[in-house]
């Protein structure tokens, strides 16, 4: 089971919360938006990432499971 | 073979969507009816379903989304939907589809009709934008002739959303029905269907419409015959720009991209063609061979997706041309998505600058860096189609690119441009 963060454009507002709590996945641009790296998350990081689609404002995260290596 | 085969006369010889006659009488005769199912006939889903799988027909809006996946979708979803014909076509230099509502409206309502029998949706809903009366006008002419006979067994109508480049994109317009509001939604999983409110929407382009009634009439093989095995039939494709003959042609997919510019009589040899619309790409001299055809111009940066030649003369600046271009866009953001509301203004300011030889030194490094952080974060493909046009014109101009960085800007950057935007302007109409 691997686990993508997924980002809703349309709800996020640019809060920035979830690149402070996850840089290893999600850096911002140069306008403040959350940009995701796109590769799985290593499971260490889950329950970070848990909070940080918990904490956005805008509940503009989700994360995704896959069964498989994509 | 239709299972109501009797019924319907064979269509023979070129495969064709353009010179029908207009009026339902004529349509019939030269057509004739299109092959709906007679009552709950056994069995006709069913055919109907193998002989849009078998023409291998893609989505003739932009996507080019197998039709029959679209169809198989929208089934799933239950009956009771809507099929959406979509003659929106918010590309400024895009004519096909007002040109199919006006000459062939009932080719394009018999389409509807055969997705709605074959989804189980009953009714069918055209959208035409607002100011485009003579559309609207052909359109509610042909519904009126065909209201209450067999050629309508549900009911059709009539939508006016406002005129907008984004108005057109699906989740845009299926959201238009039910807030007023033409903004796309974001949709991780295009393979679920649309939804107006709780009932299904299966939305179409309007040819793609006229594509499903003809090859209902004419069974797979006669579209088969045109284009490319893998990407089949044929494709209305509107040719502008410094043309003598400015208008909509019929060509077979696959047909080089230069022999599909010709049939316009270009003014003189192409500095390059835009494929694909305002989202698309520019392609130079050395791949104007390329075939018109999805994968083919995927490996060019182009798109067969939206059915737009523009022919660029040797006497214009195709970076003005591209400012133009990604400044219009970005003035059509829907304005949700913040890659897009603050990306493309600074995209298209960086290739104006560029354009006028006022580069500063690290303008290309962070235009290429815009360009990678814009693509593919938005909600809808509007962005990507900033970032793809953008990006080709850097390619394909990329001698001109360099002289301008240089602050020698080429004699031709201060000509008018030979493209075409709308004259409405985007406060005027919200």
């Amino acid at each position: 089971m691997t686990v993508r963060i997924l980002i809703d454009p349309v709800a996020c507002d640019a809060y920035g919360y979830c690149a402070e709590l996850l840089p290893e996945a999600i850096s911002l641009d140069e306008w403040g938006y959350p940009m995701v790296d796109g590769k799985a998350l290593p499971a260490d990081l889950l329950e970070i990432a848990k909070r940080a689609a918990r904490d956005c404002p805008r509940r503009a995260i989700t994360l995704r499971e896959r069964k498989g290596g994509h | 073979m239709s299972p109501n085969a009797s019924e319907t006369m064979p269509v023979t010889g070129r495969y064709r969507l353009l010179g029908h006659p207009t009026d339902l009488e004529g349509h019939l005769t030269a057509l004739g009816p299109a092959p709906l199912p007679s009552g709950r006939q056994r069995g006709w889903r069913e055919w109907f379903v193998s002989v849009l799988e078998a023409s291998g027909l893609a989505g003739r809006g932009g996507a080019g989304f197998p039709a029959a996946i679209k169809l198989a979708v929208a089934h799933a979803a239950g009956p009771g939907g809507t099929v959406v014909v979509n003659g929106m076509e918010g590309e400024p230099a895009s004519d096909k589809d007002k040109l199919l509502l006006i000459r062939a409206p009932h080719l394009v309502l018999d389409g509807a009709q055969l997705l709605a029998a074959a989804s189980g949706a009953r009714s069918v809903t055209v959208a035409v934008p607002q100011g485009r009366e003579h559309v609207a006008a052909a359109v509610l002419a042909a519904m009126a002739e065909r209201a209450r006979t067999v050629h309508a067994p549900v009911p059709e109508e009539m939508v006016r959303p406002p005129d907008r480049f984004i108005a057109g994109e699906e989740s845009a317009l299926a959201a238009w029905f039910e807030t007023g509001r033409s903004l796309p939604s974001f949709r991780p999983d295009k393979g679920t269907a649309l939804r107006i409110g709780r009932k299904g929407a299966l939305v179409q382009n309007a040819e793609t419409l006229a594509h499903v009634a003809m090859i209902a009439r004419t069974g797979p093989d006669l579209f088969r015959a045109h284009g490319l095995v893998e990407d089949p039939g044929t494709s209305l494709v509107t040719i502008s720009g410094s043309v003598e003959h400015p208008g909509v042609v019929e060509v077979d997919r696959g047909t080089p991209i230069i022999d599909v510019a010709n049939r316009a009589t270009p003014l003189g040899p192409p500095q390059a063609l835009l494929v694909g619309g305002y989202g698309g790409a520019w392609v130079g001299p050395d791949q104007f061979a390329t075939p018109y055809a999805s994968l083919s111009l995927r490996a060019v940066g182009a798109t067969a997706g939206v059915g737009i030649v523009i022919v660029l003369g040797r006497d214009v600046c195709g970076l003005m041309e591209t400012a133009r271009i990604v400044h219009y866009l970005a003035g059509q953001s829907a304005g949700q998505c913040g890659p897009c509301v603050y990306g493309l203004p600074a995209i298209a300011d960086d290739v104006t600058r560029l354009a006028r030889g006022h580069a500063d030194h690290g303008l290309l490094a962070r235009l290429e860096r815009r360009l990678a952080q814009v693509e593919g974060r938005g909600a809808c493909r509007h962005p990507d189609g900033a970032v793809n046009v953008a990006r080709s014109a850097l390619r394909v101009f990329a001698d001109d690119v360099h002289q301008h960085a240089a602050g020698t800007v080429c004699q031709h950057w201060n000509r008018g441009t030979q493209l075409r935007f709308p004259t409405v302007l985007r406060a005027a109409a919200s």
